[in-house]
């Protein structure tokens, strides 16, 4: 009976298992397939050669360099954008006349697509035309100086991102119990200790979920690079994706191509996996 | 041929490539009806977005349906991005599409296209009498190990805009010699400190090596001689040196290290620079109302020239191969060249077409060109180009940005270059 029960069970759930292979883990597997290939679609050359694509990423200049520059954007982006979303959250907690109209032009950002604000901020970092020039008032060369270049696409991904950080900070915010303020202010904190000790604790969770968002995203860092610097001056902004997709569709290199890839996925596979080591400790309080 | 067997994600691509073909040709139909109450044939011509009337293009196909009966042509554009253009047919070409049978070519993907076998030789449209007529630099394009894999459409290469006026307050000619150049830009910014001397293009991109390569040309040195890598030369370490000594001596903003073609355009014809190094398609938009330097601009030749351009090649698969031929030799004629030239501004790849009185007549061509495409030189011609561009563009950007010593750079790409000869080479 309880046989019956359980296969009647796998064939319902089985098409969806089957579709959700089919369009994720069958991919995958093909690329971990290529990955182990030669494979240049122009010499027609097409064979097996192991881990040797794997042993050239460890000696391959460009790929440490793509790495360094991803784990910078990375690192940067999303420390400045959790400190600032945290921040800017609670400010806007505060706020109690027209939130709605605040909380509006907050998201504003988020909501415009990547290539089109990168586009926009090209235009404002310009070193000739460019507004952010004109308001400081000397030619920084943004985006064309091995120095800033990176950090001017670090600069558009925090504005773009930030409300995303604000928007769920907000949430769990909400969810603190005013009852929790009262007390610590009984207990006679001041207001850093009540950040420190409610109300930090308690969003930290949410901080957890939503730094493995973005830290995913900012690993995986393509259109904002590509759109902005195209990788450049001398590959100082070139991330793993642009990478990546340099070998993949701009020279054909299929089997590198998809090891230099993977590689981004491995990453972003063990910083979630970090991410929920730090989850599962986090002491869960309320 | 043997092909290698596809993978997913290849297929996919294909399968919506397939579909975007198809939705694209589907507009169509209704010539597809009566194609099957007369049988007739249907070439496909693919080719790059055209900016223009589309209807001067529809005409010389009307022209070529008249001459040659029971052919209909489709033309159908893709986007106007050269990087997507490459993809679309690397993916098709690759799958065995034989849903078009002509297509436009950049100029660097001839060789790669020929060696991996999926675009027909063309020698028979380029006898010994028809090369005649076109510039040296795009047959030596179209050439790959001997034998001709498509034929000239139009050309393009690297000029140099001068300011008449600014040339005239210093008493000096337009420049022939990069140095001169140098000379005259400082003498300009003498007198007018607030001008850019000289803005080219200079962000990591495939113009950075159009630009580099007349540097390097231009002082007797190369990148390949012979099958051979000779880029880490003294002479073309003094060439870099020269491409950053722009920057160094603050004649050239060191923005130029964002800057492609168009944003040196709009430098150059908000009247903010001397000089500008660009290709002949901004003669046009420099001469245009309400532009500052109106009828102050004279066009010279570099002291060496990066050849660009499209030319027409023929799919492998083609189940159409003589009318293909057919089609690709009336496109290139003196006849075609003419009216797209007219209708589009294309500059054409053959010389006889300049001397024809309506074009000289037409303001839109510079006046010279045809010994400037004449002198222009291909970039480097081999299956591995693309790759070659990559690396050539990350050092050469490095030489100019002033991250590494142009020593240094050129020692890095030489060494990129001889790996990837040596390895990827087809063994």
């Amino acid at each position: 009976m309880i046989a019956v029960r359980r296969r009647t069970q796998v064939a319902f759930v089985a098409p969806a298992l089957i579709l959700l292979s089919g369009v994720t883990v069958y991919p995958l597997l093909h690329v971990v397939w290529l990955s182990l290939r030669r494979r240049l679609l122009i010499f027609d050359i097409d064979r097996f050669v192991g881990l040797s694509n794997y042993r050239r990423l460890l000696g391959d200049d460009r790929f440490l360099s793509a790495l360094a520059n991803t784990a910078y954007f990375c690192g940067v982006s999303v420390a400045l954008e959790l400190v600032l979303g945290v921040s800017v959250a609670l400010v806007l907690n505060r706020v109690r006349r027209a939130r709605g109209v605040v909380m509006a032009i907050v998201l504003l950002p988020w909501a415009i697509p990547t290539v089109v604000s990168a586009k926009m901020w090209a235009w404002m970092f310009s070193a000739d035309y460019g507004v952010l020039n004109y308001l400081l008032g000397r030619p920084v060369n943004w985006l064309g100086s091995p120095f800033w270049a990176l950090n001017a696409a670090i600069l558009m991904d925090v504005w773009k991102t930030t409300p995303f950080v604000v928007l769920l900070v907000m949430a769990a915010l909400k969810e603190i119990p005013e009852d929790l303020y009262r007390a610590v202010r009984v207990d006679g904190a001041g207001r850093i200790g009540t950040f420190w000790y409610v109300t930090l604790p308690l969003v930290a969770p949410m901080l957890v979920i939503v730094a493995v968002f973005r830290t995913l995203d900012a690993v995986r860092v393509f259109d904002a690079v590509f759109v902005l610097t195209g990788g450049g001056p001398a590959g100082t902004t070139e991330t793993l994706s642009v990478y990546a997709y340099e070998l993949l569709f701009q020279t054909l290199q299929f089997g590198y191509g998809s090891t230099v890839a993977l590689s981004v996925f491995l990453i972003a596979l063990l910083l979630t996996g970090g991410y929920l080591l730090v989850l599962r400790r986090l002491p869960s309080r309320l | 041929m043997q092909r290698p067997f596809h993978m997913t994600l290849h297929s996919a691509l294909v399968v919506s490539a397939v579909t975007w073909v198809a939705a694209n040709v589907g507009g169509c139909t209704h010539r597809g009806e009566d194609e099957a109450q007369t049988a007739r044939v249907r070439l496909v011509f693919k080719h790059g977005k055209i900016a223009g009337r589309p209807d001067a293009l529809r005409g010389l196909l009307d022209r070529f349906e008249a001459s040659t009966p029971g052919v209909e042509v489709v033309e159908t554009s893709l986007p106007s991005d050269s990087d997507e253009q490459h993809r679309f047919y690397v993916i098709n070409l690759e799958g065995g599409a034989s849903e078009f049978d002509v297509m436009a070519l950049d100029v660097i993907w001839i060789s790669e296209f020929a060696r991996a076998g999926w675009i027909r030789p063309l020698d028979a449209l380029l006898s010994e009498d028809a090369r005649s007529d076109f510039f040296p630099g795009t047959l030596d394009a179209v050439t790959f190990e001997g034998r001709a894999y498509a034929v000239p459409w139009f050309a393009d290469a690297g000029v140099l805009y001068a300011r008449r006026d600014l040339l005239a307050e210093i008493g000096a000619e337009p420049p022939r010699t990069w140095a001169e150049l140098r000379n005259a830009a400082r003498r300009i910014r003498d007198l007018h400190p607030e001008l850019h001397g000289f803005v080219w293009q200079g962000k990591q991109y495939e113009g950075l090596v159009c630009n580099a390569l007349e540097y390097i040309w231009g002082s007797g040195g190369d990148v390949i001689d012979e099958g051979r890598v000779v880029l880490d030369s003294s002479t073309n370490e003094i060439a870099l040196q020269t491409m950053r000594g722009w920057i160094e001596e603050g004649l050239t903003p060191p923005s130029v290290t964002t800057m492609t073609e168009e944003p040196a355009r709009h430098v150059f014809q908000a009247g903010r620079a001397a000089f500008m190094r660009n290709w002949p398609y901004a003669y046009t938009l420099l001469q245009q109302e309400g532009s500052a330097v109106r009828d102050k601009v004279v066009v010279t030749r570099l002291p060496a020239a990066t050849l660009g351009g499209w030319h027409l090649a023929v799919n492998a698969d083609t189940r159409h191969p003589e009318l293909a031929e057919r089609f690709v030799r009336f496109m290139t004629s003196a006849e075609a060249a003419k009216t797209l030239a007219l209708s589009f501004g294309y500059q054409p790849a053959r010389r006889s077409v300049y001397d024809d009185a309506e074009i000289r007549a037409n303001s839109a061509f510079i006046p010279g060109l045809p010994d400037i495409l004449g002198a222009a030189r291909p970039r480097p011609v081999t299956p591995y180009y693309l790759m070659m561009s990559k690396i050539l563009q990350l050092e050469f950007s490095a030489a100019v940005s002033g991250l590494r010593p142009p020593k240094v750079a050129l020692a890095r790409a030489a060494e990129a270059l001889r790996h990837l000869m040596g390895e990827e080479g087809p063994r």
